[in-house]
């Protein structure tokens, strides 16, 4: 579904992602692991087109979207949760929700869809009037996930859902994540917990400093490489 | 009691131009970190406009209102496409000196093309006449730019919170980037807000032209320097606060100039600022605006 070939990403002098190349099949859950500041969510932004990469090829489902706006690589059925969550903070939960709907133009399924999550997080119907920026860490990355799941994508970037939250609520979320997978969608989960990202993914890609050091199997991590403790630590 | 009433609505009727004219500064302000300068200019664009069209014969007031009100639109949507979209990601220094320059050029075309003198416009001199409650006499001209702001106010609170163009310009002062992602495009959200704030603005423009009876090539200047100084009141970004900033402004002007005897009179701009500068040591980001923590990381 989505082809990433030869991704350079830089800032200035620095560059942030040397050479990246990966793919994510058709349901699949692909896990990016890695180091804090090897470059993983400068390729998650060059994949929604929030970073411009310096040079490399992106292909989703047989299209280039390499030159194609943020807004219509969304449009085209990719969507990403954003590190650090990124709710509206100064809009309702409601808001934020229908927000994520802004390019279906079907009200009706767009009221099932958010009585679907309202359903699923109580939490959230709790708090449908009130700014979202009142909620817990854990509340606001069920309402970050739900509000990209609002746009019905093909394919769901996730980067590092589990980033500071407390252990309980990464686990209740990545249980959402494998149900998500159950369903059929196809996710690209960039995570420093590898442990819980390990839980459901299909492939693991190891990046450190930039480069892509390991891809296969979650299994071969840790026996073939050792790179399980080196860079991702227990 | 017929002074003090009709000063109460002198305050009122400054203060609903101010909040208009400043709200649209903020609702650019608030998305794109853009002080629009030329915002005046997008008053003198719908001025000209009024004048122009009365000019080639135009008679029906109605009619110079809504050309009024939807020339002031389409220049703020022409300003932003032209001038401001190619410096979008550029510092903010230079939008503001962009702004600057457009303002320059537009007023210097209505000098070279049309005159740098006043020029008479009568079409909506109807709007400007005494009525009479009982015993008092008032401005329908003022009434009218009370009722007209509120109910401007109401529909742009109503858009806001209900649309979802709406709730994309408020998301995106505060998160642009997070807004695209969900696939709303960047121009369309900022041309909205052009477009609302050019409506504001020739709203504006159809009370200045029916007191002043003309428009010259400076009509707007002084008045996006008032709105300015409101939206600084009000805390600059936040739509609520210019609002507040514009009518708090009306009534310390107004209330200086009931204050001071006639031959201080002059005074009245100089003490209005130093109340402002005694307001924003007290609250220095505004009466509704948010402090920005800095922390020990910028001193």
């Amino acid at each position: 579904m989505l082809t990433v070939d030869n991704l350079i990403v830089r800032y200035g002098a620095v560059t942030a992602v040397r050479d990246l190349s990966l793919k994510v099949g058709r349901g699949e859950l692909v896990a990016l692991l890695g180091p804090n500041g090897a470059g993983k969510s400068s390729t998650i932004n060059a994949l929604t087109g929030l970073v411009t990469p310096a040079s490399g090829r992106i292909t989703l489902d047989g299209q280039d979207i390499s030159r194609v706006r943020t807004e219509d690589r969304i449009r085209a059925g990719l969507t990403s949760t954003p590190e650090g969550r990124h709710i509206f903070a100064n809009l309702t939960v409601g808001e934020n929700l229908r927000l994520g709907a802004a390019t279906r133009r079907d009200p009706k399924g767009v009221r099932q869809d958010i009585e679907r999550f309202l359903a699923l997080f109580p939490v959230l119907s709790e708090r449908y009037g009130q700014a979202a920026g009142t909620l817990s860490g854990g509340e606001q990355q069920m309402l970050a996930i739900s509000r990209s799941l609002m746009s019905r994508p093909k394919l769901l970037l996730l980067d590092e859902p589990s980033l500071g939250l407390a252990p309980k609520i990464v686990v209740q979320i990545f249980d959402f994540i494998g149900e998500l997978k159950a369903e059929g969608l196809t996710l690209l989960v960039v995570e420093q917990n590898a442990r819980q990202a390990l839980r459901f993914a299909d492939r693991v890609y190891v990046v450190s400093a930039g480069t892509l050091r390991h891809s296969g199997p979650p299994a071969s991590l840790a026996d073939e490489h050792g790179l399980f403790n080196l860079y991702i630590g227990g | 009691m017929d002074y003090a009433l009709q000063q109460l609505l002198n305050a009122l009727a400054f203060g609903a131009e101010y909040s208009l004219v400043a709200l649209g500064l903020a609702v650019v302000f608030s998305i794109m970190g853009l002080v629009n300068f030329a915002h005046g200019e997008i008053i003198g664009v719908s001025a000209y406009s009024v004048f122009l069209a009365a000019a080639l014969g135009l008679t029906s007031p109605i009619v110079a209102v809504l050309l009024a009100i939807a020339a002031a639109a389409l220049a703020a949507i022409a300003f932003e496409r032209v001038a401001f979209r190619p410096v979008r990601y550029a510092p903010t220094t230079t939008g503001l000196l962009t702004a600057f320059g457009v303002s320059i050029v537009v007023q210097n075309l209505f000098m070279l093309l049309i005159s740098p003198k006043p020029q008479s416009v009568s079409i909506l001199n109807g709007l400007n006449q005494m009525w009479f409650f009982g015993p008092f006499a008032v401005s329908s001209l003022q009434v009218m730019e009370l009722i007209v702001s509120g109910l401007t106010i109401l529909a742009l609170v109503l858009f806001l919170n209900r649309s979802t163009l709406g709730l994309a310009i408020r998301a995106a002062s505060r998160d642009f980037a997070t807004v695209r992602l969900m696939g709303i495009r960047a121009n369309r959200v900022i041309a909205t807000a052009f477009a609302i704030s050019g409506a504001l603005a020739g709203i504006a423009a159809v009370f200045i032209i029916a007191r002043r009876g003309s428009v010259s090539p400076d009509l707007g200047f002084g008045l996006v320097l008032k709105a300015f100084v409101a939206c600084v009141i009000g805390g600059f970004g936040s739509l609520a606060g210019a609002a507040a900033g514009g009518m708090l402004l009306g009534f310390i002007e107004v209330g200086l100039l009931v204050a001071l005897p006639q031959e201080y009179g002059g005074f009245k701009d100089a003490l209005t600022y130093v109340i402002i500068v005694a307001l924003l040591v007290y609250r220095p980001e505004g009466l509704l605006g948010q402090r920005v923590e800095l922390g020990d990381k910028e001193i």
